[in-house]
C-alpha cells in the first residue's frame, strides 16, 4: 500500500528536527495519510473508543490513586472519603469504575467485529495474538483494581480467584501463599495488588503500541476482506477516520455519561458497600458482568482441577484462532453457514454469561454446560471442519467495487489525495 | 565490524563468555530476593502463632467459629445423631475417602475441629445447611456431612484438619501439638 502523500517540513524548525527526529513524519505517515479501507463500518471505531477508554482508564486512576490508601484497616473508608470529602472525587470514582464496565463492552465488541469479519487471519495473527495479550492483561488490571475498595465483594473476589491457583497439582499451595503474602488474602495482598494495578495499564499501553505497530504493518481489514488493491480502494486515516472515530467516541460518551451520572451503581455488587469480612462469606459471590461467561464455564464443571483447565482455556483459545478457522475467505458476509454459527456463538458467550449470574445449581448447571459445550465446539470442532466443506459467496473484485454496487447512482467521495 | 575467524578463542570470545557468565549469575542472585519478598513476612508468621480455645462453652450440636493464621477454624460439638451419620457411612465411596476416626481424636468423636475454607476455591462454608446435616458452600454449591467431608458439588477434597492437641478435657490448642 502506497502512501497518499509524503510528509514534507514546511517551517525551518520542523525542517531543523526531521534530521533529528522525525517524529512528525511518522505522526503524518501513520495518522493523517495513512491509507485506510474506504468502507469501513462503525464498527472499526471500537479501536479508537478503547485507545480513549485506556486514556480515561489511566488519568481518573491516577488521580484516585492520590486520595486512597492500601490498607486493609483505611482502604474502605478511603474510597468512601473520596466519594464524600475530596473535591469531585464521586464524580472521578465513578468515571473510573463504570470505565471498567464500558472498557470490557468496547473489548468486547472490538472481539466480535474482529471474529465476525476475519480480521484475525492471514497476515493479521500476530496483530490479533497482541490483542489476547491485552484481553488478559485487561482481565488481569480489573481484577485488580475490583480488590483495592475491600468490600465484601472485592475480598471475596480476591479469595476466589487467587485460589484458582490451588488446582495446580503439587505447587498449588504454596503459590497461593505466595501469591498472597500471607496464610490468607490480607494486607499484603491489598498492597501488591494495588502496586501491580498502578503497573499493569503502563504495560497495556505498551502492548497497544506494539498493536497498532502490527496493524500499520498488515493495513486494515475491512467489511468485504478483499485487501485494498489500488488507491481507488482507500482513503486517507484524516480526516476520514480521524472524523469518525471522534464521532463515535462521542456517542459512546453519551452512554457512558448517562451511566456515571444517572445508573453508577447498576452495574456494582451493592455488597462491596459491606467493608470486607475475612470471616464471613457474602451469600451469592458473583465477579463482575464482563467475567460472567468465563465464571459459568468454571462453575459448570464439577471437578476443581479441569473447571480451572476449562476456564483457563476458555480464553486461550482465541490465541489459537487464526490456524482454528481454516477457511481463507475472511468476512462472514461471504460464509452464510459461518455467519449463523458465528451468532449461535455470541448468543451462547451471553447465555453463559446470564448463567454466570444465578445461583449455581439444578437446571442452570444443565444449561450452563451445554452452552460451554459449544463454546469449546465451535472452536474445536466447527472452526476447521467449517472451513473445508462451506461453500462460500462470490467475494467482489475490489473494495471500490462492493462500495460502488452498493451506492449505485450516489457519486462516491474523493479518495483522499 | 570485520568478521575474525580463527580456529583459536580469542580474548575476546573469553571476554564475551565471562562476561555473560557473571551477569546470569548476577540476575539470578537477584531473582531468588525478589521473588523471596512476596512470602509470608517475618510479622505475618510470628502473628500465626497457636491459639487456645475453651470448649466449655459450646452446646452440642453448635459450631463455633475462631481464628488461627486468619483461617477461619470450625469447632463443632457433635450429637450423637451427627457422630453415628459420619460414622456410619460408607466413607470408601466417597470422593475423598476417610473414615470418620481419621477426622477426629479416639474417645473425643464428640469435638469435630476443621479448617472453614471450602476446599474449591477458599469461600467459608454455612454451618448447618445443605443435604448432610453439615456444611453448605455459597459459592459454587459444594456441601460436606458432620465429619466435614466432601459430599456434592466441585470441591476435590474433605475440609483440611488443623494441627491441635487437647491440653485438658475441656481446652485445646490450635497450631501446634507435642509431637511437632
Amino acid at each position: 500500500m502506497s502512501g497518499h502523500a509524503t510528509y514534507q517540513p514546511q517551517s525551518g524548525f520542523m525542517k531543523w528536527l526531521e534530521r533529528r527526529l522525525p517524529i512528525a513524519s511518522l505522526v503524518y505517515s501513520s495518522f493523517i495519510a495513512y491509507p485506510t479501507p474506504r468502507n469501513l463500518n462503525y464498527w472499526w471505531t471500537f479501536g479508537g473508543i478503547l485507545t480513549f477508554m485506556l486514556g480515561v482508564q489511566m488519568i481518573t486512576g491516577i488521580v484516585l490513586a492520590m486520595h486512597y490508601t492500601p490498607n486493609v484497616d483505611l482502604a474502605f473508608n478511603s474510597v468512601e472519603s473520596i466519594m464524600r470529602d475530596v473535591n469531585y472525587g464521586w464524580l472521578l470514582r465513578y468515571i473510573h469504575a463504570s470505565g471498567a464496565s464500558f472498557f470490557f463492552l468496547a473489548v468486547y465488541i472490538h472481539m466480535a467485529r474482529g471474529m465476525y469479519y476475519g480480521s484475525y487471519k492471514e497476515p493479521r495473527e500476530v496483530l490479533w495474538i497482541l490483542g489476547v495479550i491485552l484481553f488478559l492483561l485487561m482481565i488481569a488490571t480489573g481484577f485488580m483494581g475490583y480488590v483495592l475498595p475491600w468490600g465484601q465483594m472485592s475480598f471475596w473476589a480476591a479469595t476466589v480467584i487467587t485460589n484458582l491457583f490451588s488446582a495446580i497439582p503439587g505447587v498449588g499451595d504454596p503459590i497461593v501463599t505466595w501469591l498472597w503474602g500471607g496464610f490468607a488474602v490480607g494486607n499484603p495482598t491489598l498492597n501488591r495488588f494495588f502496586s501491580l494495578h498502578y503497573l499493569l495499564p503502563f504495560v497495556i499501553a505498551g502492548v497497544v503500541g506494539l498493536h497498532i505497530w502490527a496493524l500499520h504493518v498488515a493495513g486494515q481489514n475491512n467489511p468485504t476482506g478483499v485487501e485494498p488493491k489500488t488507491e481507488k480502494d482507500t482513503v486517507a486515516f484524516t480526516p476520514y477516520a480521524t472524523v469518525k472515530d471522534a464521532f463515535f467516541v462521542g456517542v459512546f460518551c453519551l452512554v457512558y455519561a448517562w451511566v456515571v451520572f444517572y445508573l453508577p451503581n447498576y452495574l456494582m455488587a451493592t455488597d462491596n458497600y459491606i467493608p470486607a469480612n475475612p470471616g464471613q462469606t457474602p451469600t451469592h459471590i458473583v465477579p463482575e458482568w464482563y467475567y460472567l461467561p468465563f465464571y459459568a464455564i468454571l462453575r459448570a464443571i464439577p471437578n476443581k482441577l479441569a473447571g480451572v483447565c476449562a476456564l483457563g482455556l476458555s480464553i486461550l483459545v482465541l490465541a489459537f484462532l487464526p490456524w482454528l478457522d481454516t477457511s481463507r475467505v475472511r468476512s462472514a458476509n461471504y460464509r452464510p453457514l459461518y455467519r449463523q454459527f458465528l451468532f449461535l456463538f455470541f448468543a451462547a458467550v451471553i447465555g453463559l454469561g446470564y448463567l454466570g449470574s444465578q445461583e449455581p445449581s439444578g437446571g442452570y448447571v444443565i444449561a450452563a454446560r451445554i452452552l460451554a459445550v459449544y463454546y469449546f465446539a465451535f472452536f474445536f470442532i466447527i472452526l476447521p471442519v467449517l472451513g473445508l466443506v462451506e461453500t462460500t459467496k462470490p467475494l467482489p473484485n475490489s473494495i471500490s467495487e462492493s462500495v460502488l454496487a452498493k451506492n449505485k447512482g450516489a457519486t462516491a467521495p474523493a479518495s483522499g489525495a | 565490524m570485520t568478521a575474525i575467524s580463527s580456529a583459536e578463542p580469542t580474548r575476546r570470545d573469553f571476554l564475551f563468555i565471562a562476561t555473560a557468565t557473571a551477569g546470569a549469575v548476577g540476575a539470578a542472585s537477584v531473582l531468588g530476593p525478589l521473588v523471596g519478598q512476596m512470602n509470608p513476612d517475618a510479622s505475618t508468621i510470628a502473628a500465626g502463632a497457636p491459639v487456645e480455645v475453651d470448649l466449655a462453652p459450646i452446646r452440642p450440636g453448635q459450631i463455633v467459629q475462631v481464628f488461627w493464621r486468619s483461617k477461619p477454624i470450625f469447632i463443632f460439638n457433635r450429637t450423637p445423631n451427627d457422630i453415628k451419620a459420619a460414622q456410619d457411612v460408607d466413607w470408601q465411596t466417597l470422593r475423598d475417602p476417610q473414615p470418620d476416626s481419621a477426622r477426629v481424636q479416639a474417645g473425643r468423636e464428640q469435638w469435630l475441629v476443621v479448617i472453614g475454607i471450602c476446599t474449591h476455591l477458599g469461600c467459608i462454608p454455612l454451618p448447618h445447611q445443605g443435604n448432610f446435616d453439615g456444611w453448605f458452600c455459597p459459592c459454587h454449591g459444594s456441601q460436606y456431612d458432620s465429619s466435614g467431608r466432601i459430599r456434592q458439588g466441585p470441591a476435590p477434597l474433605n475440609l483440611p484438619l488443623p494441627p491441635y492437641e487437647f491440653t485438658s478435657a475441656n481446652k485445646i490448642r490450635i497450631g501446634e501439638t507435642s509431637q511437632a
